[in-house]
């Protein structure tokens, strides 16, 4: 197959795939009406998920990183700022990784 | 129940509010485009993958299976694999997007990463007001800009930039995800999910390359939240 030709449909095989997974939940959700039991499984997704991409990003760095997330925690549960807790963060893993 | 409405000034609130996840993708997106060209993949495919899969994670996978000789049917499913979390993710916008138009809520879901995503959901569950429904189109696009200007410099530009992680760039996501956390903290009632989810999520993770943690320990959280009794509250 020409290369661009076979460039070509793996990009559109791959984009098809990655929308239908993001169009995928709403509708899903849209259709089946999920409720009872469903609620408190879907209303904790947002935690589960964030924790899921966290924990095993955090625990792959070393003290710099851990103390940085400790540092970004504190920060963000004080000053209730995003921008901010990301500067702490930053500044906090900048200086250690300097000085470890 | 408050109001979902989608309007300007939610579409740049958004946009404006995304700066700080600007700035991570496009530090990843750097590095996408020079890999890609050490992949061999021509700058005009680079650019259309990021412009049309938009999903990082994957797009650094298929680089990985890169080759004269695609395997068409693996590339798909890693990819599928990849990024099924974003069902999961699509389901918890569930409230509030399905009270908007079907082209306002799968147009805006295009723009859909785990970054905006997260803002988004942060933004909606507050309790005072009415909901901006466009601010997850605001915030996508400001992040698909930002991974297409960032795919183009990488993949033209001199790999010369050096590594992110020499500039503590590497540590904005988990930040970023960090604050955002300590923003949907409801009680007692998370601390069982959440600490099943972490279990899983890093057993996971050592044992399946790509994103299969995010998947497997979000749907161990979220299903013992729904089906175990909670602390305190003697609930069964």
């Amino acid at each position: 197959m020409a290369e661009a030709a076979a460039t070509a449909l793996a990009v559109a095989g791959m984009a098809a795939v990655t929308y239908a997974t993001r169009a995928a939940g709403l509708f899903l959700v849209n259709r089946l009406r999920l409720a009872g039991r469903w609620e408190p499984f879907l209303q904790s997704i947002p935690g589960t998920v964030l924790v899921s991409i966290l924990a095993p990003a955090v625990l792959a760095g070393g003290p710099a990183e851990w103390l940085a997330a400790a540092a970004t925690v504190a920060a963000s549960l004080r000053f209730r700022s995003l921008p901010l807790a990301l500067a702490v963060g930053l500044a906090v893993v900048w200086v250690l990784r300097r000085i470890t | 129940m408050s109001r979902v409405s989608f309007d300007r000034a939610g579409l740049l609130r958004g946009a404006r509010e995304s700066w700080p996840i600007a700035l991570g993708v496009f530090t990843y997106g750097l590095v996408f485009g020079v890999l890609a060209r050490q992949a061999w993949l021509g700058a005009g495919g680079a650019l259309s993958m990021s412009a049309f899969v938009f999903a990082g994670a994957s797009q650094f996978v298929a680089l990985d299976l890169w080759g004269p000789d695609l395997p068409f049917a693996g590339l798909f499913l890693t990819t599928l694999a990849v990024n099924l979390r974003h069902v999961l993710m699509g389901a918890a916008l569930g409230p509030w997007f399905s009270r908007l138009t079907p082209l306002q809520a799968y147009g805006s879901l295009f723009f859909m990463n785990d970054e905006s995503w997260a803002l988004t959901l942060a933004r909606c569950s507050r309790e005072d007001g009415d909901v901006d429904g466009a601010y997850l189109l605001g915030s996508g696009l400001t992040v698909y800009a930002a991974w297409l200007a960032s795919t183009a410099l990488g993949h033209l530009a001199v790999a010369g930039l050096g590594d992110p992680a020499r500039y503590g760039l590497d540590f904005a996501f988990t930040a970023v995800f960090l604050a955002l956390l300590t923003g949907l903290r409801r009680g007692r009632q998370d601390i069982l999910p959440w600490t099943l989810a972490a279990l899983v999520a890093v057993l996971t993770a050592r044992l399946m390359p790509g994103k299969w943690h995010i998947l497997a320990g979000a749907l161990a959280g979220s299903l013992a939240a729904a089906w175990l009794p909670r602390f305190g509250s003697g609930r069964g």
